[in-house]
């Protein structure tokens, strides 16, 4: 069945318009180059802004709903919706403390140094064929690379709050991400193997007859996991566990830092969960409907498990987490990379 | 406690740190200050600090007279306020040599079996939170609210009750108050199987409590713990069938024991327990006399010179009461044994070793009301 055109459509012939008048008007190729993908840069923004809002009040929604309790019903009329929103504006009007104690330039920057790289996560990520900032030949190895710089800003937030629960988190943190970006990574591997490419859009279009879900199902598993670990989420949310360490690495965070951190959280989240639509799920793929709705179908879908985890598990306890990373995790990664080594030597 | 402190603090050998939890912390359950040195992630030594809740409850009770007293006790425990009432009640009646009426009787058995069910609801629900299971609960309290409920339709208020008095309760069941609780307990059956599944059995649950913070029999005994603390470690102890009072010796249930005496066999007692306490309920509604609610007596309460000591089973342990009476209207000395205070000092020998994620497992296990340690 043949998909109905998407956004992506619209976007292209908007863009044959616009180099049309530019070079009527004779201004350079480069210079429409660029500002093509500066305006393509603030609507991403905008649309990381509204996801992360929505992202929000559908956690406050989902974990209400699975608590037999309504969750936010009254900001905004409908359902809440504007709650996300208030509490933004909350934020912004806080006081922003640093404590006295605290490395203060270093507690500056980590919000910041958390934020950046989960924005630029977005640069890679195809939500239609051509709706992409930049498809880059490295594509996925830049999401993974960003995501890794979350780590020094979380050690960085814990170290300089001068706090022992803070940097309890911070160690914890540590050692929990970088153990987890390894199954991670080769969690991914085999699919790449598959495609023989980084490229986002040729992993996409390299599952037009089979989702990579079917095809390799041990690194689906390990990817959703160790993705829920990247992103600090129960069971894995061991750098902040509440219970213990009161809020880990951001207990000495207030206001709009506080933010950076939450707004980072859930971006991350909307990455990973992208990350899985396009190298699992297919991308874009899908009969009928418009692809940009099949890519948040999918990727939406992702967020809900995620979700749906942190609202049923315990966590799991700091050296278990470690145990089953080192132990169980990257051995299976290797031996699904083992696998899929084998039956592409056997077909070819 | 100044001088274990130097003394923890001489020790330098490693890089070995001070970390304060609490007394503001959302998993000491409370106001309760733990004091740990910590080897990483490891706990070298504790000092367990307490009376930040302290109001003087036993001064304040030679002031009042019996029946404030009862008020009064509400507010040791806070999540089992029937139990403590109970307690007082029972103090001051066989310091009287009271006869109460039977259908008193029942009718305080009932009135406590719910209140133990609702207070190990709330372990349930704030031990799933402590292990970061932020479900269990509202899943808890949902169905405490029911309990509540009735609770409310009984006496009116629905946390401090001051339901019970010297011969017998203040009001009688209300109407309608028998078919609800029934139907409560068919409720409460179906969702206790629930609770399983979603917590109790759940794999990362039980990979965090099992073998974690053990109690030996030897240790159990020699900290005098009860409760649930105490059958958690294997010993068959209730003082509702040990040392039978009111009318407990006409119902039938079972104790139920653990073996371990981890912290998960002292959350699965409860959890058990919680069953038996539907079984008495429904046999005490069952058996349910008509008659009298309260024994005739006098307008001043005074009872005659003497000393008593009463012990009764709360959902936290032995609850005991001595009281001494110099033939006033209020107590000469009342001396409260609460079961989370004499449970708590056990957390100094036990804690040491653990893992931070562990001393919120088992102090969490211990299941205290820092209303009643602090007093």
């Amino acid at each position: 069945m043949k998909q109905l055109p998407g956004l992506e459509y619209i976007w292209l012939k908007l863009i044959e318009i616009f180099e049309k008048i530019c070079s009527s008007l004779g201004i350079p190729y480069f210079f429409v180059f660029i500002i093509e993908k500066i305006v393509f840069g603030i609507i991403l923004l905008i649309f990381i802004c509204i996801t992360v809002l929505f992202l929000i009040w559908m956690e406050r929604k989902v974990s209400a709903h699975m608590q037999s309790r309504f969750g936010p019903m009254e900001t905004g009329r409908w359902h809440g919706w504007a709650q996300t929103i208030a509490d933004m504006i909350k934020l912004l009007l806080k006081e922003d403390i640093i404590p006295e104690k605290a490395d203060k330039w270093v507690h500056r920057i980590a919000p910041i140094v958390i934020f950046v790289p989960s924005l630029m996560g977005f640069l890679v990520i195809p939500f239609e064929k051509n709706l992409i900032v930049q498809d880059l030949n490295l594509g996925i190895l830049i999401i993974f690379a960003f995501s890794g710089i979350a780590v020094l800003s979380i050690i960085m937030g814990g170290w300089a709050s001068n706090n022992k629960y803070s940097l309890l988190g911070g160690i914890r943190s540590a050692a929990q991400m970088v153990s987890y970006e390894i199954p991670l990574v080769l969690s991914i591997l085999g699919v790449i193997m598959i495609t023989g490419s980084l490229k986002m859009t040729d992993i996409v279009n390299a599952q037009s007859k089979f989702w990579f879900c079917f095809t390799q199902p041990l690194g689906f598993i390990i990817y959703l996991i160790s993705a829920t670990a990247e992103v600090n989420r129960t069971p894995f949310d061991i750098p902040e566990a509440e219970s213990e360490l009161v809020a880990g690495y951001n207990t000495e965070y207030s206001g709009l830092k506080y933010g950076f951190f939450m707004l980072s959280e859930f971006t991350n989240m909307f990455i990973v969960s992208a990350v899985a639509t396009t190298v699992f799920l297919g991308g874009w793929m899908g009969p009928i409907l418009p692809p940009i709705v099949w890519f948040l179908l999918k990727t939406y879908l992702i967020v809900f498990l995620l979700m749906w985890f942190r609202w049923t598990f315990p966590r799991l306890r700091v050296d278990r987490l470690m145990n089953f990373g080192w132990k169980y995790l990257i051995p299976l990664a290797f031996f699904n990379i083992f696998i899929t080594g084998m039956f592409i030597l056997l077909i070819h | 406690m100044q001088e274990r402190l130097t003394s923890m603090t001489n020790n330098s050998e490693f890089e070995e740190f001070y970390l304060n939890m609490g007394p503001q912390h959302p998993s000491t359950h409370g106001v309760l200050h733990l004091l740990l040195k910590m080897d990483g992630e490891v706990v070298t030594d504790v000092v367990v600090d307490i009376g930040y809740l302290h109001r003087g409850m036993e001064k304040l009770a030679e002031k009042r007279t019996y029946q404030a007293n009862i008020a009064l006790s509400d507010r040791w425990d806070y999540l089992s306020s029937m139990n403590n009432n109970f307690a007082m009640c029972l103090a001051v009646e066989k310091l009287m040599k009271l006869q109460i009426p039977k259908r008193a009787d029942y009718i305080r058995v009932i009135m406590a079996e719910l209140n133990r069910i609702a207070s190990h609801l709330v372990l349930f629900g704030t031990y799933g939170l402590d292990m970061g299971a932020w479900t269990a609960i509202l899943y808890g309290f949902r169905e405490r609210e029911r309990i509540m409920d009735l609770f409310e339709s009984v006496c009116g208020a629905r946390l401090t009750y001051n339901y019970f008095r010297v011969g017998g309760v203040s009001a009688d069941l209300p109407e309608g108050f028998i078919e609800k609780t029934r139907e409560f307990i068919k409720y409460f059956r179906k969702k206790l199987k629930e609770y399983d599944d979603l917590l109790s059995n759940n794999v990362i649950f039980k990979d965090r409590v099992k073998n974690i913070g053990i109690f030996s029999k030897e240790d159990a005994i020699n900290y005098s713990l009860s409760g649930p603390n105490l059958r958690g470690s294997g010993i068959k102890f209730d003082i509702r069938k040990n040392d039978t009072y009111s009318v407990y010796n006409e119902f039938d249930f079972d104790i139920p024991v653990g073996s371990n005496g981890d912290a998960w066999d002292r959350y699965y007692v409860r959890m058990r327990e919680m069953y038996e306490s539907t079984k008495i309920i429904e046999q005490a509604l069952d058996k349910l006399p008509a008659g009298e609610i309260c024994a005739k007596v006098p307008k001043v309460i005074r009872p005659p010179k003497g000393e008593v000591y009463v012990r009764t089973e709360a959902p936290r342990g032995e609850l005991g009461i001595y009281l001494i009476s110099d033939g006033g209207t209020s107590p000469y000395r009342m001396k409260i044994r609460g079961p989370s205070f004499v449970n708590l000092q056990i957390l100094q020998k036990v804690l040491k070793g653990w893992k931070i994620a562990d001393v919120v497992a088992i102090l969490a296990s211990i299941d205290i009301v820092l209303g009643e340690v602090d007093r």
